[in-house]
């Protein structure tokens, strides 16, 4: 019997497949951002609402990940430029985007005609914690109907996002969600944060969301056509 | 619901030390996971005894130290564990935390023969 020192970071398997993600993105220069949040909270419809907004001024594919269906990329196909659906029921991870899973989406879309990938992730507020993807920003929708308690039982997915959004915000006047609370909360867990106030029903907010966005990929341009 | 992947890349991971090491069987795999990580040993187990079959590392024991979230609060700098979803510190009842323990996910090492 012998003992063999291994000390080896079990997810650097995913980890590397994501910087290698990362680097053919910015070698074609195209900003992607992961978008995750609980089922039913909004993710489809603020990429709706995103390319409604934003398709005049960058050319926008959408990755979409569900367990099954392509009902969402259905939604989406008539206004990004691709989508490519990723149903993960049969795959090693069922619950999450893995950057392997990103690689093989990839190869199928347009790279070097695109400025901007959105990709949806699988409706889970654990698991996508855990999964780097190559992506520049991470974004976590909270919406109205599902309480203001999610950044407590989920602290990691809040830890991570670049942005939180919340959506329905329509909904106020009939849910006790407690917009104050779930802001010092979020902040608590990750000051730098940007939060967004939205209804992607309404479309109030969207136009700050979208600027945001439109200047975080502005920004990274300048930095890979300068690198 | 995600183990099945990361048990995967367990057993890759062992069976390369092993060979390298040139032994024909794994005994133990003791592996570090943070409460934080989001991964659970029994799930890793499960999937374990399914996908070691016919590998040097069948019946091996995982052996698991869990490691405790650890937090650290922006405001007074004290050092705690979270008691349940409680995040906000306890001297100071601030509610601003860093994560500084109990992300950990790694094989830490074999036992071979």
């Amino acid at each position: 019997m012998k003992k063999i020192e291994v000390l080896q970071n079990i997810l650097e398997a995913n980890e590397s497949i994501a910087v290698r993600n990362q680097q053919l993105l910015d070698k074609h220069k195209v900003f992607a951002v992961n978008i995750m949040s609980a089922p039913g909270a909004g993710k489809t419809s603020l990429i709706l609402q995103t390319i409604a907004r934003l398709k005049n001024r960058l050319n926008i594919a959408v990755i979409e990940g569900d367990v099954a269906s392509t009902l969402d990329a259905e939604k989406v196909k008539n206004e990004a430029m691709e989508v490519v659906q990723i149903n993960t029921r049969n795959m090693p991870e069922s619950c999450t985007l893995i950057a392997a899973m990103i690689e093989q989406a990839l190869k199928d879309l347009p790279l070097e005609d695109m400025d901007l990938l959105l990709i949806e992730n699988v409706g889970n507020l654990i698991c996508p914690a855990e999964f780097a993807l190559g992506e520049h920003k991470r974004i976590v929708i909270s919406s109205l109907p599902e309480g203001d308690d999610k950044p407590t039982k989920y602290p990691l997915m809040f830890t991570n996002a670049d942005a939180v959004i919340i959506n329905k915000i329509d909904f106020l006047p009939y849910v006790d969600f407690d917009i104050p609370v779930f802001r010092r909360t979020v902040k608590g867990l990750n000051p730098k944060t940007r939060i967004f106030e939205l209804s992607c029903k309404t479309s109030v907010g969207i136009e700050d969301w979208c600027n945001w966005l439109l200047q975080e990929v502005e920004a990274y341009l300048l930095q890979v056509k300068s690198a | 619901m995600h183990e099945f992947g990361i048990t995967e890349s367990i057993i890759k991971i062992a069976l390369d030390k092993a060979n390298e090491a040139q032994a024909s069987k794994i005994s133990q795999i003791n592996l570090v996971v943070g409460e934080l990580s989001g991964f659970v040993p029994d799930c890793i187990q499960f999937y374990f005894n399914f996908l070691s079959k016919d590998t040097t590392a069948e019946k091996a024991t995982l052996h698991f130290e869990l490691i405790p979230a650890q937090l650290r609060c922006r405001d007074c700098s004290a050092i705690f564990q979270p008691e349940n979803s409680e995040w906000n510190c306890p001297e100071c009842h601030g509610q601003s935390v860093e994560i500084i323990g109990g992300r950990d996910l790694y094989i830490e090492s074999m036992e071979v023969e």
